[in-house]
């Protein structure tokens, strides 16, 4: 294999590209990218970066000497914007053509948003920047969504004295992701500080005056922020031939057709540990994926199926909150540690017999590790958890 | 002992535990989760498992500066 492209310049792209030339790949490896952006990370964007704490010179994942040790024929500012498999080949916005041997999607997704004009939404730097600026005391924002996302941003709007009412469509705040019980608790802390959150409200339209809900009534706000899910970066995938369904499909490998792999937000795999097709937005993911992809793409005979435990991490006002392994669609929630009234504690996920997943609040390490591991070893759910509710 | 330096931006750390289980010769965690390096110059045979730390941290807190 002499020529391999990988098409997202973002936390998968660059783990893959790093990957490949730590197992020893010398051929030509382009690394595509349509931000002008060099590799920088999303997570500190509705963090560090909103609050103001951190400048754009802490975001890039890797220093400039570290990027050019990778020998990359680098192409940033440019999509891609067609592939031809059967020829292996990459059509590029500027009109060129990349021909390659092994290709790696990792396009990621782009913010859904709402009919109307003027909402925020918060994906790249660029965003993070323009609605930092609209930030100040005494102003008005609206967050529609009342998800990670939209909770990391509206905890650190109130930080900087902004007023915020957090628009929710379903009854709890995510209820779906993380249970009720949970959902309610996690919520609690946004009242607390003054967030103004109105739950089973839906929201029609964007009106650049704030928002106006399926009920008739609307919202006024200095800004509006949509955080309301997001949509895999697939349209220029179109006609390739590629299977294209809510994300990239691909086999447990991460392979979508022969030599070409998939990895993080973008990349619909066949978890074998959930036995299900499943996508997931977490950075840690994009990573291991990426990663992985590589390693699968350059030695086939030795590939493994992507089988890692999901992590993910949110921060809102100062408390850390840690899952492990799968939370939605479970059968049964237990607090196994701590309390739920104290937000400090560790809640164990029953999937069948199991514990399926982990979600952990201001929990020291060892903690959550247990319980990782319990997770990462599908525990007995009788063994592990004793019910005392 | 070797030439290699690890560096940690403990303020990016966002307390993942990831460098622990990659390379726990090298990283542990204080009690809020904040990666604590255990040696600056790691011995040679850990090199590969502080890459791989590198590699997998989600906060890009870790280097490995090599000389
Ligand atoms: C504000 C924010 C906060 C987050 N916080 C957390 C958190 O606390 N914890 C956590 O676990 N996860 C968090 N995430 C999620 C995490 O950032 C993502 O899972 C991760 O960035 C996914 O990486 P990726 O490389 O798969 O995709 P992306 O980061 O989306 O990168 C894809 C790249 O490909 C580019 N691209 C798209 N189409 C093309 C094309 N046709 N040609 C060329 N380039 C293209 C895109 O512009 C983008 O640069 C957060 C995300 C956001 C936005
Ligand atoms: S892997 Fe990175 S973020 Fe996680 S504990 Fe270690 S240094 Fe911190």
């Amino acid at each position: 294999m002499n020529r391999i492209v990988v098409v997202g310049a973002s936390a998968a792209g660059l783990a893959a590209a790093e990957t490949l030339r730590r197992e020893g790949y010398e051929g030509t490896l382009t690394l595509v990218g349509d931000e002008p952006h060099a590799p920088y990370d999303r997570p500190p964007l509705s963090k560090q970066v909103l609050a103001a704490e951190w400048e754009r010179d802490r975001l890039p994942l890797r220093r400039p000497g570290e990027l050019a040790a990778l020998g990359l024929d680098l192409r940033l500012g440019t999509a891609a914007t067609g592939l031809d498999t059967a020829r292996r080949r990459v059509r590029m916005a500027d009109g060129g053509d990349v021909p390659y041997d092994g290709l790696i999607l990792a396009t990621g997704v782009r913010p859904r948003r709402l009919p109307g004009g003027g909402a925020h939404v918060l994906r790249t730097l660029e965003d993070a920047l323009a609605l930092r600026e609209r930030l100040a005391p005494g102003r008005h924002l609206v967050v529609v969504g009342a998800g990670f996302l939209g909770a990391e941003a509206a905890a650190v709007a109130r930080g900087l004295g902004v007023q915020v009412t957090l628009l929710e469509p379903a009854a709890v705040p995510l209820a779906h992701a993380v249970g009720e019980e949970i959902g309610r608790v996690l919520s609690r802390a946004h009242a607390d500080r003054g967030v103004r959150l109105r739950c089973g409200v839906t929201v029609t339209e964007a009106t650049g005056g704030g928002v106006r809900l399926a009920d008739g009534g609307a919202v006024e706000a200095d800004e509006v922020l949509v955080a309301v899910g997001s949509a895999p970066n697939t349209e220029w995938l179109a006609g390739s031939g590629l299977t294209v369904a809510d994300g990239v499909v691909c086999d447990a490998y991460l392979e979508a057709a022969p030599g070409v792999y998939a990895a993080g937000d973008v990349a619909r795999w066949l978890h074998p540990l959930s036995g299900t097709s499943l996508r997931i937005e977490h950075r840690t993911n994009a990573t291991g994926q990426g990663m992985a992809a590589a390693r699968n793409l350059l030695r086939p005979e030795a590939r493994r199926p992507f089988a890692a435990v999901p992590y993910f991490w949110s921060d809102q006002y100062g408390m850390r909150i840690q899952a492990h392994g799968f939370l939605r669609g479970h059968d049964e929630v237990a607090v196994v540690e701590g309390a739920l009234d104290d937000r400090r504690f560790v809640a164990a996920y029953r999937t069948g017999d199991r514990v399926g997943g982990v979600l952990a609040v201001a929990m020291p390490p060892a903690a959550v590790q247990r319980w990782r591991q319990a997770v990462a070893h599908r525990a007995p759910w009788g063994e592990h958890v004793r019910v005392t509710v | 002992m070797s030439g290699a330096e690890v560096e940690l931006e403990t303020d990016r750390c966002v307390a993942s535990g990831q460098c622990v289980v990659a390379a726990g010769q090298v990283f542990d965690q204080d009690d809020d989760g904040i990666a604590v390096l255990l040696a600056e110059r790691p011995a040679p045979e850990h090199l590969d498992d502080v890459r791989e730390a590198v590699a997998v941290c989600p906060a890009a807190a870790i280097r490995l500066l090599e000389r």
